[in-house]
């Protein structure tokens, strides 16, 4: 018995959501006394293979090819199933990232195991039980799951458990496997990524504004405070409808959910839908001139005011908090 | 062009969420259920991309007969004909199994499906149906375009996007962005009534996992509030008392 890992890496690079992930997998083998691999598809640099041991992989199985150098979701899949078959792997983690959500159900329906997607926590395994906690009803609630099978499947939510460091080097084997034609059937025509820019499902912070700005022209202080904190930015699903930003950049119930460290909403009121993407955030700030505003029942701290006086100033103590590290 | 769009019937977005039987179940009374908001947006998509007679759009639904005013939103909307299978939607596997079974020799060109539900927010059923099928499947598509027997989608990646061509039969989950949304005109709501609605009894599903108790957030502190006069206040208590800056 095992535990295997997916390492997902993003143009050959480990993100923290992963070693998040290596280490929550190597909790949960842990706690199954057995031991913890790791399986890398795509080109990475060996060093990087070996350095996943340092959070608790023992070996780390890779393979790469042509085919394989940008994610297909099918033959990915296929792999990831492979690898648990041939090291024997009841339980198999992942990171819930976009690519996540798409191989983490064809995992589950290949082999036969439960799926428990965005897990917050690490499994209660007491009375030989396994159940996991998520989050559910777009974060209003938390569902515990009993996987019930033997095969098990786990998505983590990124930034919701912390990473582990302590081990020594892991060893790195190459796994081949032929994934079938019919497994790359889609074809990847662009990638584009905004590489300035903090990924918002990633970001530790994030500086998020609504139509208390009154104008997407306004925007330039909000994108110079997330710049100085190292924030992404985000706003309100009437920012994003008026086309003021991006769908992308939109967080709430049909938004995006996110669960960073610090959130700092500016001239949002915190409409149920919104406070359903953000209220698993640890620390939330509000500032809105409204000071019977929804947000400042959930908020942590707050200012009541204008945000056009505010944020500015915001700007400048952050700028002297810098200068003084 | 045949497109299938896999809808739920899930509790309005406005809803406060309680749940009863010492927190194993959701507690129904008084909640107003609606279409699933990302399983609109697909509807939505499904209709453009058949306007002007270019083909049909199904809409499959697994849930009892309470969901039916859903499925004739759906018909209103401008779904061709629907399908309810007739069983309590246990969890993702249990529906993609069921649409599957149904989807399977019924020569489907484009399968739609939300994103995800905004009740047990899986976002499995897509790739699921995919995997059952073994057709490709992508989960999260901002942007769908058909050109003869391909299309060409949007995935959202952290950070970006990416381009993608997937050949007919495939399946995929929308997000925000892939359509305009559609609001249901008298003459859609009246021929709704008379639109086929069949009924198809569920299949037998092997359970791999269940739901075993729901808690709610615990409730946070009182905020504190700091004199919009002293900003320079509220960066001094992130950084020395909150320790997230």
């Amino acid at each position: 018995m095992s535990v295997l890992v997916y390492v997902e890496n993003a143009e050959g690079k480990f993100k923290k959501s992963i070693f998040e992930a290596v280490s929550y997998a190597k909790a949960i083998a842990n706690q199954l006394n057995t031991n913890l691999v790791a399986i890398s598809i795509g080109n990475v640099a060996t060093a990087d293979l070996e350095n996943l041991g340092k959070y608790g992989a023992a070996k780390v199985l890779t393979i790469n090819n042509d085919q394989l150098k940008s994610f297909v979701n099918q033959a990915y899949a296929s792999i990831i199933s492979e690898a648990a078959k041939k090291e024997n792997a009841n339980v198999v983690v992942l990171s819930n990232s976009f690519s996540g959500k798409g191989l983490a159900p064809r995992i589950g329906v290949k082999l036969e195991a439960a799926v428990a997607d965005g897990a917050i926590e690490l499994p209660q395994t007491d009375g030989g039980k396994f159940i996991v906690k998520k989050t559910a009803f777009s974060n209003k609630a938390f569902a515990l799951v009993e996987m019930q099978s033997e095969n098990k499947v786990i998505s983590l939510t990124p930034n919701s458990y912390k990473v582990v460091e302590g081990g020594t080097s892991a060893t790195v084997e190459n796994f081949s496997f032929e994934a079938k034609a019919s497994d790359f059937r889609t074809m990847i025509k662009e990638i584009v990524r905004a590489t300035d820019k903090i990924s918002l499902p990633d970001a530790e912070l994030v500086v998020s504004a609504g139509r208390g700005l009154k104008g997407p022209e306004n925007w330039g202080m909000v994108e110079e405070l997330a710049n100085l904190l190292g924030a992404a930015t985000a706003c309100s699903k009437p920012v994003s409808d008026a086309d003021w930003r991006p769908h992308s950049e939109h967080v709430g119930q049909t938004g995006i959910a996110i669960s960073p460290n610090l959130y700092i909403a500016i001239g949002i009121s915190g409409a149920i839908q919104h406070l359903a993407g953000v209220s698993s955030s640890k620390v939330i700030v509000v500032i809105n001139k409204d000071p019977e505003a929804p947000f400042f029942k959930v908020a942590d701290y707050g200012i009541v005011g204008d945000a056009f006086e505010i944020v500015p100033k915001m700007i400048e103590a952050v700028k002297s908090l810098k200068a003084n590290a | 062009m045949k497109i299938l769009v896999c809808i739920s019937n899930v509790p309005d977005t406005t809803t406060k969420i309680t749940f009863t039987n010492d927190n194993t179940e959701f507690n129904q009374t008084g909640v107003q259920f609606v279409l699933n908001p990302y399983d609109e947006i697909a509807l939505s998509r499904a209709i453009e991309l058949t306007d002007n007679g270019n083909g049909t759009v199904t809409v499959i639904n697994v849930g009892e007969v309470a969901t039916e005013p859903t499925i004739r939103k759906a018909l209103a909307i401008g779904a061709t004909d629907a399908v309810r299978i007739n069983a309590v939607a246990r969890d993702a596997y249990f529906v993609a199994y069921q649409i599957a079974t149904f989807a399977k020799d019924k020569g489907f060109d484009i399968i739609l499906t939300g994103r995800e539900s905004i009740d047990y927010n899986g976002a499995k059923v897509a790739a699921m149906l995919g995997e059952l099928l073994d057709i490709p499947s992508v989960s999260i598509i901002k942007k769908l375009d058909v050109d003869g027997n391909t299309a060409i989608v949007e995935r959202e990646i952290e950070g970006g996007k990416e381009v993608l061509s997937i050949p007919f039969p495939f399946v995929a989950g929308t997000a925000e962005g892939v359509a305009e949304w559609k609001i249901p005109n008298m003459r859609g709501i009246m021929s709704a009534r008379t639109k086929p609605l069949i009924v198809v009894e569920a299949v037998e599903v092997k359970k791999l996992s269940e739901i075993v108790k729901f808690e709610t957030p615990a409730p946070r502190g009182t905020v504190k509030l700091v004199d919009a006069t002293d900003p320079e206040k509220l960066i001094d208590l992130l950084h020395s008392e909150a320790k997230v800056i």
